[in-house]
């Protein structure tokens, strides 16, 4: 008989054994099993909703323009300790726009320094809504297109009309009919036209993204009065321009701009949607691990159940191992075929546990706003099987050992 | 050179730190084809000697040669290999594994050979047919009678062809009538050409053997050879 062949039969003999044995002892096993399958479950339904939520993440910044970049003004502590607050103008933008090649649009925006979000009211109905100072080239940085009306236009700016264009959230709101061209609102005791709005876009994370009024940057200038005006500078680039390239070029010419001395620090800072989605693969990152370390230790838990089930087995069957060994079996058989025992009873954990994790994954799918296609990644499928697995070799290795270390003569003595 | 050599063999326990000898100095040498009944009261090491001859144990001290194999010196997956092999054992209490059917607890031992499912289920149909069981190969031990339990356990001992077969107390939970089966049955065995031995304490089945060997308090008191 080859090698080959005596193997297979020993791995053939052992997973029968085993299938015998946990059938045989159905709700022993069933138990053994769910301990098992609490933890795989877990960590299935847990890294499902972290990559779901990183994915949509990761979608709705693609939807913002894979490539843009947002310029905002910093003040370093020395700087502010000496009475000066940095600031981005219309000069700036003029600046980079002239001298950055590849920059497909870019827009400002300018907020109110006070306070981020303001009343805004019509008739009865009020709000407080991000008013935000901007040019026509915003339809084109946040794909903003007018749904009715029209976009905030060259001439608006130029001419500090008081002209607004609203989010679909923000119309509604306000009690403003489908069609809110020609209405009139009321921000900060200045009546505004409406003259367009924007698409809807949905939610992002359960916050609307339809919740805004969009002003002519000069109007915005000319309502903010004699209040510091400071604007973040949004655009999106060309695709295939690189970005870390293009970071860089921006951070020349603003640095020349502001004449900063060479040892002085950056007075603005560049961020990309990069780093957004980074910080959340990070919070993920956060997530995933201690959701880890709560199903290390309920595998712990489930192993331990393994080990103790096992070690049962092995005293209730210790005859049947001195009959196994008085017939030929050698340690090497029964290690097989109580460590497969042990291997099965974690796998059908994991199986089951994986069940449950995508069951529970798509419940909340169905509950949670946002989180309508739950899907189990592979890597997550692989890992906890195998770490059932590991987990079943692991506190299946002492009782199995103990199976195949006993005397044949004692074992089968015993009663 | 005989089948079995034993020479000078010893076997104490040690318990609460005192070697208590259970074998002392026994020699005896078992040809091919013998039929042996060693006997002997409760105590006197019968199955001591049947344990270490069915290398199920090792002697403390002095040579065995089974097959002229030196089987004092061999590792646990050697003596494994040798129980398979050269060993077929039959129990007092039948020792089946209770929740295998009878064709499974005759296939048992062909699993450590490497056979496969299809030829150990022959060869264990076959042996089963010889200890006219062939109508009982699905019943679980629990629903046969005693002495049909102990014909399962002579065909598990008998599926591999062994060099020699061991009984210890074969019949001491069987009816007269069952034992006279099994004892009919190691007649035709013998008659076949198998070296049996067979532990007892009964004097009539001893006498239908070709040999007795007597132990007493460990030390063979009589053989006739």
């Amino acid at each position: 008989m080859s090698t080959l062949g005596t193997l297979q039969t020993l791995a053939r003999e052992s997973a029968r054994a085993a299938a015998e044995s946990i059938a045989g002892q159905g709700l022993r096993s069933a138990l053994t099993v769910v301990g098992i399958a609490v933890g795989v479950a877990s960590v299935v339904a847990v890294v499902a909703l972290v990559d779901t939520l990183e994915r949509s993440v990761t979608a709705e910044f693609e939807g913002l323009g894979g490539n843009s970049l947002s310029i905002a003004s910093f003040t370093p502590i020395e700087a502010r300790a000496r009475g000066r607050i940095a600031s981005l103008t219309p000069d700036d933008l003029a600046r980079i726009a002239a001298r950055i090649d590849g920059i497909a649009s870019i827009t400002p925006l300018l907020y109110s320094p006070l306070e981020p979000l303001v009343e805004v009211r019509h008739g009865s109905e009020v709000a407080l809504v991000p008013l935000r100072g901007t040019t026509h080239t915003y339809q084109d940085v946040y794909r903003a297109y007018p749904a009715v009306g029209r976009f905030l236009s060259v001439a608006d700016d130029r001419h500090r009309r008081r002209v607004c264009v609203v989010g679909d959230k923000t119309r509604a709101d306000l009690g403003l009919p489908e069609d809110p061209v020609g209405e009139y609102i009321e921000v900060g005791g200045e009546w505004l036209k409406v003259v367009g709005a924007t698409e809807r876009k949905g939610d992002f994370l359960g916050m609307s993204q339809d919740d805004y009024v969009l002003v002519p940057y000069g109007t915005m200038a000319a309502l903010l009065g004699d209040m510091p005006k400071d604007m973040v500078i949004q655009l999106a680039l060309d695709d295939g321009v690189d970005r870390d390239y293009a970071q860089e070029r921006i951070t020349q010419v603003l640095r020349r701009a502001h004449g900063l001395a060479p040892d002085a620090e950056d007075d603005f800072r560049i961020h990309s949607p990069d780093q957004l989605a980074d910080a959340f693969a990070e919070i993920g990152a956060v997530v995933t691990a201690v959701a880890a370390g709560a199903v290390g230790v309920s595998l712990l838990v489930g192993g331990i159940g393994i080990m103790n089930i096992m070690l049962v087995s092995v005293t209730e069957r210790t005859r049947e191992i001195g009959i196994q060994k008085a017939l030929g079996a050698t340690r090497v058989h029964i290690l097989a075929q109580f460590l497969t025992e042990a291997l099965a009873l974690a796998l059908l954990g994991g199986l089951l546990g994986l069940c449950l994790g995508y069951g529970f994954g798509a419940l909340l799918g169905v509950l949670l706003p946002g989180f309508e296609d739950v899907t189990v990644p592979l890597w997550a499928v692989a890992v906890s099987l195998s770490f059932s697995g590991g987990v079943g070799v692991a506190f299946g290795i002492l009782p199995a050992l103990r199976a195949a270390d006993l005397h044949p003569v004692d074992a089968l003595r015993y009663e | 050179m005989a089948l079995i050599e034993m020479t000078g063999i010893g076997k104490s326990y040690a318990i609460a730190d005192r070697e208590i000898p259970v074998l002392r100095d026994v020699t005896l040498a078992i040809e091919t084809n013998e039929y042996v009944a060693v006997v002997g009261s409760s105590g006197s090491g019968k199955s001591t000697l049947m344990n270490i001859l069915g290398c199920l144990d090792q002697p403390t001290n002095g040579e065995y040669r089974l097959n002229g194999r030196d089987v004092a010196r061999l590792d646990d997956a050697a003596l494994a290999g040798i129980r398979n092999r050269e060993v077929g054992f039959v129990f007092q209490n039948f020792n089946l594994i209770a929740r295998a059917s009878a064709v499974r607890n005759v296939m048992q031992p062909l699993i450590y050979r490497g056979i496969g499912v299809a030829e150990r289920h022959r060869l264990a149909a076959e042996a089963l047919a010889r200890v006219g069981l062939s109508s009982r190969m699905t019943h679980l031990p629990n629903q046969l009678s005693g002495g049909q339990r102990q014909r399962v356990a002579i065909a598990r001992a008998m599926v591999t062809e062994p060099s020699i077969l061991l009984a210890d107390e074969p019949t001491g939970n069987l009816d007269s009538r069952s034992t006279e089966r099994i004892l009919g049955l190691f007649g035709e065995l013998h008659r076949a050409g198998q070296t049996l031995v067979v532990v007892t304490h009964e004097a009539d089945i001893a006498a239908r053997t070709g040999r007795v060997i007597e132990l007493e308090d460990g030390r063979i008191v009589g053989d006739p050879t």
